[in-house]
């Protein structure tokens, strides 16, 4: 399955846009690392769906538009997205940060969305722990406590990055800094509306997640009960990367059902 | 030239060994490390070596402010100058400088530097900072919003000092009803400001700017770099059709007078080694957060890594000029060198540093304010 790549413009912010498959439109939203290149996953949900990445605003290829200060912003601007683009009943799939961002859009107006998969999300607190501090840590701590498989991390970090790629790196790092910094990664009054999430919502974990461990899972339970929680053994923060093909079971048995 | 005397009231009897193995003194070495016994007797030791200054001639005493590290035990340099206002009574007080974006209302620093201005009948130098990168970490403020805050808790305090209450302030990040500054500041039209600065071209094009033309002090960088950030600074003034005023430059830098420059070298070694190899080491991305400086100076500083983050000895500072030292002559013609090269009408030296004892910071004192000093208040 081959990806197109272009860019569209909404709120005149020029946005990389990935497109790839066909079938319903599928809107996945990436978490602080971006969505430089087509994964194994993204082509897998392709085989099935309409797969659409774009590079949040402030990340990639994306422009950093001055609008650009809370993740509310990038919430609007993604619900902009989905009438510009005239997406319906598109399923959403976030990462991390890109989970919480679904949420965000999704106590608003999930006028255009039929469902949510929720890839180990951040947006709110639980009660005892903290997120690991991701920007602290050194880029060789970020990548072995992003995955449970270090050798996965290990692969990682033998391979250097090209100028062009440190450069997004570090856009990446800012943006995700000025919507996440503080509060750290969540937002304290999300948790009140998130019962205004109206459409079926399927929540991935891996189990070591060291990014935020699985008790922020069991957290999100708590707050949205009616959710399918499904927890995935001996895998951190990425599941999408680190089990690409156990993770597009799950999301196609649930959309399967929608 | 006015020499102002510079202190950072270090933690001097942290367990070195301990914050070696820990990697750095900021944000994360555990306060179990701190012993308020000794906390208590150092306060008061530092304290006894500023009001020395008055003393000894300096024309200003200077304190700053740094959170949550053994680096400096000031998180609150209103405190020590307040202590400072009332046991002198001649002396310039500097605080170089209170980290606006830190605070949580800008007006705070406006109401406490406005009375210690009025305390001090007149004696302040305000000095604003951003607050270094760690203290980023320590806070929790977004480090991507610290340039704006900075501006704006400046156009308010400013303001606050300046125009007559009440009067409303809209603000992007404050916004008050009611500025209407009790006290109003001593001197008029408000105390001298001062930007210190580790060297950055926004912070240069700001403070030189004609409505402002602040003082601004690079501090603690090897002198090639302080050379090429005051003439950045002049250049600068000449872009905006004016001759900055040497006043207007301004170096702060780390300094040990012996009898003799092998004498100097020995006694300072294992002190200014500690300050340089244990009190200032930080990881890059805690000196560095996001946003806290532009990207491109950020890549610059990851290609000077190895340079920055290392371990480097007394003579490496010495030859690099990150550390000045030797003889009262060796270091009155050190800095008569650097003088006729940069024409910095302040320098700010810091007489402790690190583990340097008590005996050796008076003696140290001493044979500054008495063997060199006069030599550089009479340059320019």
């Amino acid at each position: 399955m081959t990806f197109s790549q272009r860019h569209i413009e909404v709120d005149g912010c020029k946005t990389s846009l990935r497109r790839g498959g066909s079938g319903e439109p599928l809107l996945y939203l990436h978490g602080a690392a971006g969505a430089g290149t087509v994964l194994p996953f993204m082509t897998k949900l392709a085989e099935r769906f309409d797969v659409l990445v774009p590079e949040h605003p402030g990340f990639g290829l994306s422009d950093e538009p001055e609008w650009l200060e809370n993740i509310h912003d990038l919430a609007y601007f993604y619900l902009d997205v989905l009438r510009a683009l005239d997406l319906r009943d598109a399923h959403v799939v976030g990462s991390s940060i890109g989970g919480w961002l679904a949420l965000e859009m999704a106590v608003r107006d999930t006028s255009r969305i039929k469902s949510l998969v929720l890839v180990g999300p951040s947006g709110i607190t639980a009660p005892g722990v903290q997120p690991g501090d991701i920007f602290l840590w050194s880029p060789a701590e970020l990548q072995r406590n992003l995955f449970f498989d270090q050798a996965i991390a290990e692969q990682r970090l033998a391979e250097p990055a090209t100028p062009e790629q440190l450069d997004i790196a570090l856009k990446n790092r800012h943006t995700v800094a000025r919507l996440a910094w503080e509060p750290r990664l969540h937002d304290p009054f999300l948790r009140k509306w998130l019962h205004r999430v109206d459409v079926p919502v399927k929540i991935v974990w891996g189990a070591d997640d060291r990014i935020l461990p699985v008790a922020y899972a069991h957290e999100f339970k708590k707050l949205m009960p009616g959710a399918e929680l499904e927890i995935i053994p001996r895998c951190g923060h990425l599941p999408q990367v680190e089990q690409a093909d156990a993770f597009c079971d799950i999301v196609f048995r649930f959309l399967s059902r929608r | 030239m006015q020499v102002i005397l510079f202190h950072l009231m270090p933690y001097a009897d942290l367990d070195l060994q301990s914050a070696r193995r820990h990697g750095t003194v900021w944000v994360t070495l555990p306060n179990r490390h701190f012993d308020p016994e000794q906390g208590h007797k150092l306060y008061h030791r530092y304290l006894d070596e500023l009001e020395y200054g008055e003393e000894l001639g300096f024309d200003a005493v200077s304190v700053n402010e740094h959170h949550q590290t053994a680096y400096g035990l000031m998180p609150s340099p209103i405190v020590t100058a307040s202590a400072l206002a009332r046991r002198t009574k001649r002396v310039r007080i500097a605080i170089l400088g209170s980290a606006l974006p830190l605070r949580e209302h800008p007006l705070t620093v406006a109401e406490e530097h406005a009375m210690i201005d009025v305390l001090s009948g007149g004696r302040l130098i305000s000095g604003f900072v951003r607050g270094i990168g760690a203290e980023y970490h320590t806070f929790g403020v977004n480090p991507t919003f610290s340039h704006d805050r900075f501006h704006e808790a400046h156009d308010l305090i400013v303001r606050a000092w300046t125009e007559p209450g009440p009067f409303a302030f809209q603000g992007r990040h404050y916004n008050v009803q009611y500025v209407n500054l009790w006290p109003r500041p001593f001197q008029k039209p408000h105390p001298p400001i001062w930007i210190p600065s580790q060297g950055s071209k926004e912070t240069i094009d700001w403070a030189s700017h004609p409505d402002r033309r602040y003082t601004y002090l690079q501090t603690f960088s090897p002198a090639k770099v302080v050379q090429r950030y005051l003439k950045l600074y002049r250049d600068t003034c000449k872009g905006y059709g004016y001759d900055a005023a040497d006043r207007q430059l301004g170096w702060a830098v780390p300094v040990y007078v012996g009898e003799t420059d092998e004498a100097a070298r020995a006694e300072a070694k294992p002190h200014f080694e500690a300050f340089r190899n244990v009190f200032v080491r930080m990881p890059i991305e805690m000196l560095l957060p996001p946003g806290y400086t532009s990207r491109e100076s950020l890549k610059n500083v990851m290609k000077a890594k190895a340079e920055m983050f290392g371990d480097i000895t007394i003579d490496k500072a010495l030859e690099l000029g990150l550390f000045v030292c030797g003889s009262p002559a060796t270091v009155r013609q050190a800095f008569t060198g650097y003088w006729q090269e940069m024409r910095f009408g302040n320098l700010l030296v810091m007489c402790q540093f690190g583990t340097l004892p008590a005996d050796l910071t008076r003696k140290n004192l001493e044979l500054f304010a008495r063997d060199v000093m006069p030599a550089l208040k009479a340059l320019g």
